[in-house]
């Protein structure tokens, strides 16, 4: 196998059925916008204080994702990692369509989603936001030129140069998505310089995590093959990227223990945050991280699809846990007006804001999720994305193919 | 830029003439006879050579007196002060400004203040806007232009004052000076549409109506205006000064 084949998804009635359930699932996320739109955003748990809910959770963790997922392709394109090669054109249209399906949810959570075209002809330049429409569509343009070089033959001498760009403007993105947030000064838990690094090594893990469960879907669904070398390869990066993720998470949080205007914020998420200190600690430390390093290299399990596959779904539970907390944990925390004062008034001033999340906020966000999975199916049933076979023996030949 | 100004100083010249004349109807002596002097016509633009300003005396504020809100709310059509939302919870409702109860819990002192948006000369809220939405006038006011407004609430994570409020629902009752509207976001006009009529914002008229006075509208920028004097002579304080923003709202006993 010197050039790789890719074909197409069989059109089996597995691929209609879930393809069919997705659909599905986005008609309930279109109709959840359909009620928050009609009635007003009164349905939802968000409020005056915490104003960014439960449809930014998952917007940010689809845009976190989508820009990690293209690593898969990079690491194969530019830094010439032969094992990682044939996936990079499914790794390039996941990072499209999860991008698609965090931008859907931010869009249609917005007050006045009919405004789009606002959106797109007022910019403000110094709105790191507005930057982030160019950035997302950027990504999208470029990410879409470098799927076109890598599966037309004569375009491959450019996928090279593109694959390099669209990998700089990932990391552009992500900074981009985290400066959202480290932008905002006046808020105690969002003033980190450390923010945007953070991200980047978020999106690593989400976007593996992403990954493997979709090559393991292939794999359980349609009998398409994938040898245990790549996969303890992708596995053994997950572990990586999951330990990178909680490394920067930790750093955030100890540099923040300096400063001692924050020191109010650290405690609060840390210890007595309740619902939000539970999160990140047993959410995102212990379910997202320490169990899934632990069931990957663990000799017991780190060889098993299935234990693979739990590490990846916890992953992605540590993942939303851990953007929750950021979220809304640092919304929740009340804003300092009068460092070191008691205060208080009608407007919740003094009192840690309460949010819940409330249905329609989560059937938008889920409904973003099978968005982003469904047009992936689409794509890939009617272009070839997929490699034929990814068996030991096949990735034995390309490699050694490769060599030469 | 420079032919604008002088455009405008022209035209101010002449309006000033104008508006001596009208000088005499002041409300509030002292304040109001100031600020009827500025008054802007509506065909001229609106000048950088004013800094509208609002000075808090919170020695003279009443703790458990809250007529400024009440006023507000009935001057601009919110809370008591309009039928509508009715559905949205507590914690949805729309609050222009608020009464802010403080305490130092280790020597007891205790006080109070109305708290709105604080008319930043560096705005974060317009300077995170995606569409510029929010923007502030050359006299200083910070607005919300509800046309251009996505309702991204940006500008609600970016205000260190948590001045602005949501319209979390559909409202009917509201007053055609100040336009409110479900999915976009508001907060204290300063009273613009007073403030250009030669006016004093409703809930300064109310706290001296009342007699409290803890209240002082002007421009910052004459020297000659009561609020900037009173700047000029004793301690007055801007709420986080450490963050640079340069309000145009300042607090004296605090
Ligand atoms: S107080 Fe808040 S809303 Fe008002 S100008 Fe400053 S940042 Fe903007
Ligand atoms: S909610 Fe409206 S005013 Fe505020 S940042 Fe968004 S577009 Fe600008």
């Amino acid at each position: 196998m010197k050039h790789i084949t890719y074909r197409e998804l069989p059109g089996r009635s597995g691929y209609y059925g879930l393809l069919g359930a997705l659909a599905l699932v986005v008609l309930m996320g279109f109709g959840a916008f359909l009620f928050m739109e009609h009635h007003g955003h009164y349905v939802t748990g968000m409020n005056n204080q915490v104003v960014w809910g439960t449809p930014h959770v998952f917007a940010v963790f689809l845009i976190v994702a989508a820009s990690g997922v293209l690593n898969m392709a990079s690491i194969g394109s530019v830094f010439g990692k032969s094992m990682y090669k044939p996936l990079g054109r499914m790794a390039g249209l996941l990072a499209i369509t999860l991008l698609m399906g965090g931008l859907t949810v931010l869009v249609l959570d917005l007050g006045h989603p009919d405004r789009l075209i606002v959106a797109m002809t007022h910019y403000n330049f110094k709105s790191i936001f507005a930057w982030n429409i160019f950035l997302y569509t950027g990504f999208m343009a470029i990410v879409a030129v470098y799927l076109w070089s890598m599966m037309e033959r004569r375009m491959n001498p450019y996928s090279k140069p593109m694959g390099f760009l669209a990998f700089v403007w990932r990391l552009m993105l992500t900074t981009g998505t985290g400066s959202i947030f480290g932008f905002l000064v006046a808020r105690q838990g969002y003033d980190a310089a450390v923010m945007a690094p953070m991200f980047i090594a978020m999106s690593f893990s989400f976007g593996l995590a992403i990954f493997l469960l979709v090559l393991r879907a292939m794999e359980g669904g349609f009998g398409w093959e994938l040898g245990g070398m790549a996969l303890k390869r992708y596995k053994n990066l997950l572990g990586v990227f999951i330990a990178a993720t909680l490394y920067f998470v930790a750093l955030m949080h100890l540099t923040n223990l300096y400063a001692t205007e924050h020191h109010g914020v650290e405690a609060f998420i840390l210890m007595n945050g309740g619902i939000y200190t539970f999160l990140f600690w047993v959410g995102f430390v212990l379910v997202g991280s320490l169990l899934p390093l632990g069931l990957l290299y663990h000799p017991a399990t780190g060889g098993s699809r299935t234990w693979i596959v739990v590490a990846s779904v916890l992953v992605l539970v540590g993942a939303l846990a851990l953007v929750y907390v950021i979220i809304i944990g640092g919304q929740a925390y009340p804003l300092v007006l009068f460092p070191g004062m008691e205060v208080s008034s009608s407007f919740n001033d003094g009192v840690v804001n309460s949010y819940a999340p409330s249905l329609p906020e989560v059937v938008l966000g889920v409904g973003g999720i099978a968005l982003a999975l469904a047009l992936a199916m689409v794509a890939m049933r009617v272009l070839r994305f997929i490699p034929e076979t990814m068996s030991d023996e096949a990735m034995q030949q390309y490699l050694e193919a490769s060599k030469h | 830029m420079n032919e604008t100004s002088e455009h405008t100083d022209l035209n101010r010249r002449e309006f000033l003439t104008r508006s001596a004349a009208t000088a005499g109807v002041a409300l509030a002596p002292g304040v109001m006879l100031y600020s009827v002097a500025q008054a802007r016509p509506a065909d001229e633009p609106v000048s950088s050579a004013v800094r509208w300003g609002l000075l808090i005396d919170s020695n003279k504020c009443a703790s458990g007196c809250s007529d400024c809100v009440s006023a507000c709310e009935r001057e601009n059509g919110w809370g008591t002060g309009s039928t509508d939302e009715t559905h949205s919870d507590a914690t949805q409702k729309a609050q222009w400004i608020r009464k802010v109860e403080v305490k130092n819990t280790e020597t007891g002192h205790a006080f109070t203040l109305p708290m709105m948006c604080q008319h930043c000369e560096n705005p974060p809220c317009a300077d995170v806007c995606p569409t510029g939405a929010s923007f502030r006038r050359d006299d200083g006011i910070v607005l919300v232009d509800k046309h251009i407004c996505i309702g991204c609430r940006y500008c609600m994570m970016a205000c260190p004052y948590k001045a602005r409020s949501f319209v979390h629902e559909t409202l009917t009752d509201q007053k055609p000076y100040a336009p409110r509207g479900k999915g976009t976001v508001e907060a204290c006009t300063l009273c613009v549409h007073r403030v250009d009529a030669g006016d004093s914002p409703a809930c300064v008229e109310a706290c001296t109506a009342e007699n409290h006075n803890a209240m002082l509208f002007g421009d910052l920028n004459d020297p000659e205006s009561p609020i900037a004097k009173t700047v000029a002579t004793y301690a007055t304080t801007q709420i986080r000064a450490d963050l640079n923003l340069n309000p145009g709202v300042r607090y004296q006993g605090i």
